[in-house]
């Protein structure tokens, strides 16, 4: 991918190779999943690829697809590498995998990294744009100090246990030692700034408002996703023994995710800046699996996943083209495209939580885990913050509705975009009201 | 299946009319939509028996132990007939009134009927829950795009208001859930719990806090005057008419039997808040000079006696609630339809400003002095019989405060009295004046439409038997229901 740009300076031979070199890594994901593998390698436990990892990534590689289909044109207005730009994509999906099924936390360190180093590219990419070399630096310098962190984390827990490798730690009974404590501590912390977690989530408003916008979209969702699963997969597997030790932590950095992240983004004036936020408060609700580590909290993350990032990625593909980033921006959007106003709604009602969407769903099984997991209070502010969210979400179906407005698309959408659009949109639906068709993958 | 209908049918009949280009098509496509409806719910009142058409059930998501599942019971019979009544009804008083962008109106209007059905009829919580939030919705969009001036950040407050206290309720729900042994939504398994008395009286108040924003209660009515006003009436007329019976509902269908001794512990608390609305919101009605903010204030105070026979814990309360709630839903129907009227002639709403429209319209004036007089219980009106069974309940009462509640809603009478017949002399007698001068009297339609009304009033005011047949057997399931809970403990 990364030297098709030397080949061809078409970029719309580029956009096509990206395109179909995804589907193949779709098929092969499919063909994974049903049990046809095309080679085997033995990572001696490293990289385990049970059903759960395969799922995840299937849905992050559909995921990109709709990203791909909906902003691989608007990427070309961001500088002149556009073959990189796919390339570095490439290459954090393929982190992305190592994360989701690590089997040692060295395989861990390496799927993070892996998908760091290219978002701080791509971050920056926007060269003359002060913003945007603002925000690669941040993220640059925080992320390896949060790296340097979970590298201390890893250290500590093989001086406890001895191993790499997850899942074969037995912890003795009684207090366990204060190294595997403190190391877990470490991971904990590290991979919270990761998700943007409070009180760990301060780079994540500028990192994504200084960003080009359509790799805010793929950073806010597939990429959180990613580290969602990959926060779950460690504590399930690692520390699970450990929960009375960090369960009320977790409990207290959900809560807090979800109280920040809600509360300011009620004061958001740009539409870019109050997705940051949601993206934090959805990751609160994420938070909710990584406490209750059971069943529940397993299928309700992938389809919290799948819902959250086709909605945030249908949002922001339309962000994309407008020049205008505040609310304004988007009065009286509905009578210039009322074929599109009509799928944001859809989208903003999933992000939102309400019935009929995906979006509803997905929170409903992070409740049901949560309340099933112990904690009736954490539910109750969890639905509570919900409520308050509802509030700027709505602003957008406002302004796009009940507003007059004169507000410019700078680049006008084409036919595939829209039906694209709708494609999601449905899919949204569908996932809302049949949720089975996604998690039952993960029994068959 | 004919259960299925009820709700399908709007609902589709909704997303059609989406489709229609022409604004008097869409009017028309949703009239014959929602008298189809109507036929099929009187058949499913009247004709039809078989236990197979009144019941449907479908495997939905099992592994979240929730099942698509219907049933038509006393309860369900009664408010779904009420909705199908309803519709028919706005649709034809409104027939003159012109919206832009005719077919989303329509359409959403349909859509809010489908999701109201939906809640009458769902025996599964999670699928309750569904359509709890599925009728929020189109009236959301309702009362944005076509209401008043400040309509945009009134509707967002009864939206976030109401989607506050229907989260709340989930947790709930959620919470039930877990408690019942084979892990299902279903509300036989609800009913079947036994729990002991201090969890049921928070889950009491989680869950009937989100009734309470519905119907409203004090003091969670804030909502309510702002967002009737800024409404167009149609929507208004459904607010008001069938959706604040979806918080009474869920009180007898979701909250009594399943916490009887939270309801027994917390019933005078919650007469308490109910007697203090309806005076409260009465006297407010009598300084009103707005006709919307009036009616939704009365509303309030009919609301508030509702609350206070279901609390009041004894089959002729229960009867008087049943029957109040299709009562209830006529008459202030038929106060919307003048309203709307009245407004659409004279352009204002303002008692102040208007005045002797008898004079030029008697049709008018006449149907709706009978419309008030039943708003104000008088005997041989509808209204009479529901809220004579309700105070006979509350006087009746369990509590030992019983008296005083019955005293001081009887109080509501008079008060009742007051501002209707005030809002009747101002707007009706007196002088003409320039801006009712040129006024005309009904046209056919809403001469069609408040004659109805009007028939429904003074025949269900003499004659209620069948109502009370409808409401005898769901009362007694009722109380069989919470005397097994009771004594079971």
């Amino acid at each position: 991918m990364m030297f098709s740009s030397f080949l061809t300076g078409n970029r719309a031979t580029v956009r096509t190779l990206a395109h179909v070199l995804l589907l193949a890594v779709i098929v092969v994901n499919v063909a994974e999943l049903r049990g046809l593998t095309i080679f085997h390698i033995d990572t001696r436990g490293m990289l385990v690829f049970d059903r759960f990892s395969l799922l995840f990534t299937l849905v992050a590689n559909l995921s990109l697809l709709a990203f791909f289909m909906l902003s691989s044109k608007d990427m070309e207005r961001v500088g002149v590498n556009y073959a990189d730009y796919f390339a570095l994509m490439f290459f954090v999906m393929s982190g992305v995998a190592i994360a989701a099924s690590f089997g040692s936390l060295l395989m861990l360190f390496l799927g993070i990294e892996i998908i760091s180093i290219p978002l701080y590219i791509l971050t920056g990419s926007s060269k003359r744009n002060l913003k945007s070399n603002e925000a690669a630096l941040k993220y640059f310098l925080m992320g390896s100090f949060s790296t340097g962190l979970m590298l201390m984390g890893i250290a500590l827990v093989y001086g406890a246990t001895g191993t790499f490798l997850t899942g074969a730690t037995q912890i003795a009974p009684g207090a366990p030692p204060v190294i595997l404590v403190a190391g877990m501590m470490m991971l904990l912390f590290s991979m919270s700034f990761k998700v943007s977690a409070a009180p760990f989530h301060f780079w994540t408003p500028d990192v994504y408002d200084g960003a080009p916008t359509v790799f805010t979209s793929f950073m806010a969702t597939i990429v959180k996703a990613a580290g969602f699963i990959a926060f779950m997969r460690l504590f399930d597997s690692e520390f699970s023994q450990l929960q009375p030790q960090w369960k009320m932590l977790v409990a207290v950095i959900a809560a807090a995710t979800l109280f920040v992240g809600n509360i300011t983004a009620v004061f958001q004036q740009s539409v870019k800046r109050m997705l940051a936020y949601s993206s934090i408060s959805q990751a609160g609700f994420m938070m909710l699996a990584v406490y209750a580590l059971n069943s529940d909290a397993r299928e309700g993350l992938i389809l919290y996943a799948a819902a959250y990032s086709f909605a945030t990625i249908g949002i922001f593909a339309v962000l994309a083209k407008m020049d205008d980033h505040t609310f304004d921006g988007f009065n009286g959007f509905a009578k210039r495209e009322p074929v599109i106003a009509a799928t944001l709604v859809i989208f903003i009602l999933s992000l939102a939580g309400i019935p009929l969407t995906g979006g509803f769903l997905s929170k409903f099984y992070m409740l049901r885990a949560t309340i099933g997991g112990g904690s009736l209070w954490l539910a109750i502010f969890a639905v509570l913050m919900a409520a308050v969210s509802v509030y700027y979400y709505f602003r957008l179906i406002q302004a796009m509705y009940f507003r007059e407005g004169e507000g410019s698309i700078a680049v006008k959408p084409s036919a595939p975009f829209r039906y694209t659009l709708v494609g999601l949109a449905v899919i949204t639906i569908i996932l809302g009201i049949f949720p089975n068709l996604l998690t039952n993958w993960l029994y068959f | 299946m004919i259960v299925l209908l009820l709700f399908l049918l709007p609902l589709v009949g909704g997303l059609v009319s989406f489709l229609v280009k022409d604004g008097q098509a869409a009017r028309s496509w949703a009239l014959l939509v929602s008298l189809v409806t109507l036929v099929l719910s009187v058949a499913a009142n009247a004709w039809v028996h078989a236990p197979s058409q009144l019941a449907f059930h479908a495997e939905w998501m099992g592994s979240l132990g929730s099942s698509f599942s219907l049933r038509l019971d006393g309860l369900s019979q009664v408010l779904t007939l009420l909705t199908a009544i309803a519709y028919p009804l706005i649709f034809l008083a409104t027939w003159r009134t012109t919206y832009r962008k005719p077919n989303n109106f329509f359409g959403l209007m349909l859509l809010a009927q489908a999701g109201l059905m939906g809640v009458f009829i769902a025996t599964d919580a999670l699928l309750f829950y569904f359509f709890w939030e599925l009728a929020l919705i189109p009236v959301y969009f309702l009362c944005s795009g076509w209401g008043g001036e400040r309509r945009i950040a009134v509707t967002f407050k009864f939206f976030v208001y109401t989607f506050a206290g229907s989260v709340l309720m989930l947790i709930g729900l959620l919470y039930l859930y877990f408690q019942t042994p084979d892990h299902s939504f279903s509300i036989a398994s609800f009913y079947a719990l036994h729990l002991p008395e201090s969890v049921q009286s928070w889950l009491f108040w989680i869950l009937f806090i989100a009734f309470a924003v519905k119907m409203p209660v004090f003091p969670f009515h804030t909502w309510q005057p702002d967002t009737y006003e800024q409404s167009p009436t149609a929507t208004t007329m459904v607010l008001s008419g069938i959706m604040v019976k979806m918080g009474v509902f869920g009180v007898l269908r979701w909250v009594w039997p399943i916490f009887p001794t939270a309801v027994h512990v917390w019933g005078d608390v919650v007469m308490s808040m109910a007697v203090i609305g309806i005076i409260y919101s009465s006297v407010i009605a009598i300084r009103q000079d707005d006709i919307k903010r009036l009616v939704a204030y009365s509303s309030i105070a009919h609301m508030g006696l509702m609350v206070m026979a279901i609390f009041s814990e004894n089959r002729i309360g229960l009867q008087g609630v049943m029957m109040q709630m299709f009562n209830h839903g006529i008459n202030i129907i038929g106060m919307w339809i003048v309203v709307e009227l009245i407004e659409r002639q004279f352009g204002t709403r303002r008692l102040s400003e208007l005045g002797g429209i008898a004079q030029k319209a008697p049709g008018l004036t006449i149907l709706l002095v009978i419309v008030a007089l039943a708003n104000i219980a008088l005997p041989l009106t509808n209204a009479f019989v529901g809220e004579f069974l309700m105070f006979n309940g509350i006087w009746n009462a369990l509590s030992s405060y019983n008296m005083i509640f019955a005293a001081i809603a009887g109080i509501s009478i008079i008060l009742a009295a007051v501002y209707t017949l005030t809002m009747i002399q101002k707007v009706f007698y007196g002088p003409l004046n320039n801006v009712t001068a040129a006024a005309h009297d009904l046209s056919l339609v809403e001469r069609l439409a408040l004659g109805i009304i009007v028939l429904l009033i003074v025949i269900y005011g003499v004659y209620p038997q069948p109502l009370l047949n409808l409401a005898n057997s769901f009362v007694e399931g009722l109380f069989r229901t919470i005397n097994v809970a009771n004594q079971i403990k």
